[in-house]
């Protein structure tokens, strides 16, 4: 059946390297789950009984809730088109809806590449295809970016499974920092977005190049293994292939369109709220608009693909501040930090952040002074 | 969120992308060009929808030979959502409701004369450092920033004595007197930026903000200063004007 699909790439013993690996890896601190049996081949034990009564009970839930809330929307539309009259509330949905349709496209391509790449290219490749010496594999890791189209939600599973089959952490840390930043789709997207500006896709690949590298390279020096505690993560390889496909391009949909459209939430009310005046104050001051803009690509995380729209329209602003705001963005913003504490620990979450964002912020500054 | 309430979600957000895509109703978000890749991501997501519920069904009611798999799969990735970290896709992946709601529900109408209102007209950094005869044509037809940047920056030179045509939306200009406006977009709505040109001569009286006015004129050389941002707001003598239906192409 489906578990026998690729039976080589899951032995345990490859997996012992690094000790943060094994440490993490062991089910110690939570109840052996029943994809444990499956791995290594028992029946399965019990593996249906207390979680499915739930999982009845979960379905029936949302389904209900959907419909109900479905109806009520059909029933009321009058009321609720009529409660959107006003010009400032129809102003934020015309931008919060252009947002959503702007950025679909690359959200939903970004989605399907990263689920073929995640689907249909051995996890094993990564680690053969990488340096031996750890501090060649940093750079290595951050250029292999490049062929994986997808978002910072995208990367950040990727990263902790990169780390599971024993590349080094670095590597896939660098990694995971850059491949939201410098793949094809998001470079394009740039590059639509700054149509007069085509040294902002220049700008933002070098910058975000630097910066992983850089993360990379300090967690080798003061990084400690013992920070990260990867959890249990049920993946795809369990399932065939056209499953495993279908359920990574709607698991990520779901997950990055869903902080999406709170990112273009955020984007309409500042596009609505924020008077031009006081954007044009803040604009002028080339400090300040520096950090208002790397405060903003915190707040605001939007998927990496759909930022540089969002930047465009931030017009006031000088465009060494874009570019910091098109560098932070990706690598740091609230759902990253979220995500990161979820898959590599809090400890983990609470020292990188942090310091990326104020590497990030450096090198974009600096990058953008050379460029722009 | 379960995945068959996912499928849902996925399936109306598909659906309403590419409905939007194949009537008209795109065009008051994006530029045109997106059209295709509008239609292929809204046809994947629906194809997601599709395979998930496809799924989701065939492992609902499993044959004996199979039964030891998918019930297997059930309990597994059941409980990965529950206590996998980081998994909050059920929750999050609610607001995916919101722009089906925008698409299909509210349809927000193009940006009109209150984003006009609220930004400073878009003349900076448009400037060509020359600029073209004028077409062919009596009045000749350009677009509203092709005279803005010519009434200003080439101060009327190519504009001449020449009958123009424009089109656009009115709004109320610096002086409370009505003028026409139109939004330019570079990619969508969100970096919308307003034209203004100042309307005087035969201008247009007693029209409600937002509509459409077809206006013949010439070159004024009358300016005011836009109240938001300090630019230069160039005029036109009106010799007639219309009213016209919206058109298709909302943005210049």
């Amino acid at each position: 059946m489906v578990r026998m699909a690729r039976p080589g790439t899951d032995s345990p013993s490859s997996e012992g390297g690094i000790s943060a690996v094994t440490a993490a890896d062991s089910p110690a601190t939570r109840p052996a789950p029943p994809a444990d049996g499956l791995r290594t081949g028992e029946p399965p034990r019990g593996a249906g009984r207390p979680p499915r009564r739930r999982l009845f009970g979960d379905r029936v839930g949302s389904i209900e809730v959907l419909a109900v809330l479905l109806i009520l929307l059909v029933l009321f539309r009058g009321p609720i088109a009529s409660l959107i009259s006003d010009a400032r509330l129809q102003t934020w949905t015309t931008v919060f809806v252009s947002v959503m349709v702007q950025a679909m496209p690359f959200l939903v391509f970004g989605v399907a590449l990263s689920a073929v790449i995640a689907v249909f290219v051995p996890r094993s490749f990564w680690a053969k295809a990488l340096p031996k010496h750890p501090a060649l594999a940093v750079p290595v890791a951050s250029a292999a970016g490049v062929v994986l189209p997808g978002c910072e939600c995208g990367s950040v599973p990727i990263a902790g499974s990169l780390i599971r089959r024993g590349v080094t952490p670095a590597a896939a840390l660098a990694f995971l920092l850059a491949a939201p930043a410098i793949n094809p789709i998001v470079l394009t997207a740039t590059a639509v977005a700054f149509p007069r500006n085509p040294e902002m896709v220049v700008g933002r690949g070098v910058a975000s190049l630097i910066v992983a590298m850089v993360m990379g390279w300090l967690w080798l020096r003061l990084g400690r293994a013992d920070w990260i505690k990867l959890p249990h993560r049920p993946d795809l390889d369990d399932l065939s292939r056209g499953r495993a496909f279908w359920a990574a391009v709607r698991h990520d949909v779901m997950h990055a369109g869903g902080f999406l459209v709170l990112g273009a939430m955020a984007a309409a009310t500042i596009n609505v709220i924020v008077p031009e005046v006081w954007l044009q104050r803040l604009a002028d001051e080339p400090v300040l608009s520096v950090i208002a803009l790397a405060l903003l690509a915190v707040l605001l995380s939007i998927c990496s693909e759909a930022d540089a729209f969002v930047a465009a329209s931030l017009s006031q602003f000088s465009l060494t501040s874009r570019l910091v705001f098109l560098v932070v963005g990706p690598m740091v913003d609230l759902k990253l930090i979220s995500m990161q504490a979820g898959t590599f620990g809090r400890r983990f979450a609470l020292r990188f952040a942090p310091a990326t964002l104020a590497i990030a912020v450096l090198v974009a500054v600096a990058v953008g002074g050379v460029l722009l | 969120m379960n995945r068959q309430a996912q499928a849902v979600v996925l399936l109306l957000f598909g659906g309403a992308v590419v409905k939007a895509s194949v009537t008209d109703m795109y065009l008051r978000y994006v530029k045109e060009g997106l059209r295709p890749f509008l239609i292929v991501a809204g046809l994947l997501l629906i194809a997601a929808a599709v395979m998930t519920l496809w799924y989701d069904l065939r492992r609902r009611r499993p044959t004996p030979a199979t039964e030891g798999g998918p019930e297997h799969d059930h309990g597994h990735e059941h409980h990965g959502h529950d206590h996998g970290n980081g998994h909050h896709e059920p929750r999050v992946g609610w607001l995916l409701i919101l722009p089906v709601l925008g698409l299909l529900l509210v349809s927000p109408p193009a940006l009109g004369s209150y984003a006009a209102a609220q930004a400073g007209t878009a003349l900076a950094g448009q400037q060509l450092s020359d600029y073209p005869p004028l077409p062919e044509g009596d009045p000749v037809k350009i677009s509203v920033l092709d005279y803005a940047s010519r009434a200003i920056f080439d101060e009327g030179a190519s504009l001449g004595q020449r009958r123009v045509q424009l089109s656009g939306f009115v709004a109320t200009g610096p002086d409370g007197q009505p003028m026409l406006a139109r939004i330019i977009l570079s990619c969508c709505a969100a970096d919308g930026r307003p034209i203004k040109v100042g309307l005087e001569g035969e201008a247009p009286a007693g029209l409600a903000a937002d509509t459409w006015v077809e206006v013949v004129g010439g070159y004024s050389p009358r300016t005011e200063s836009d109240p938001v941002n300090g630019e230069s707001i160039p005029y036109l003598r009106v010799e007639s004007w219309r009213e016209i239906p919206v058109p298709k192409q909302q943005y210049e």
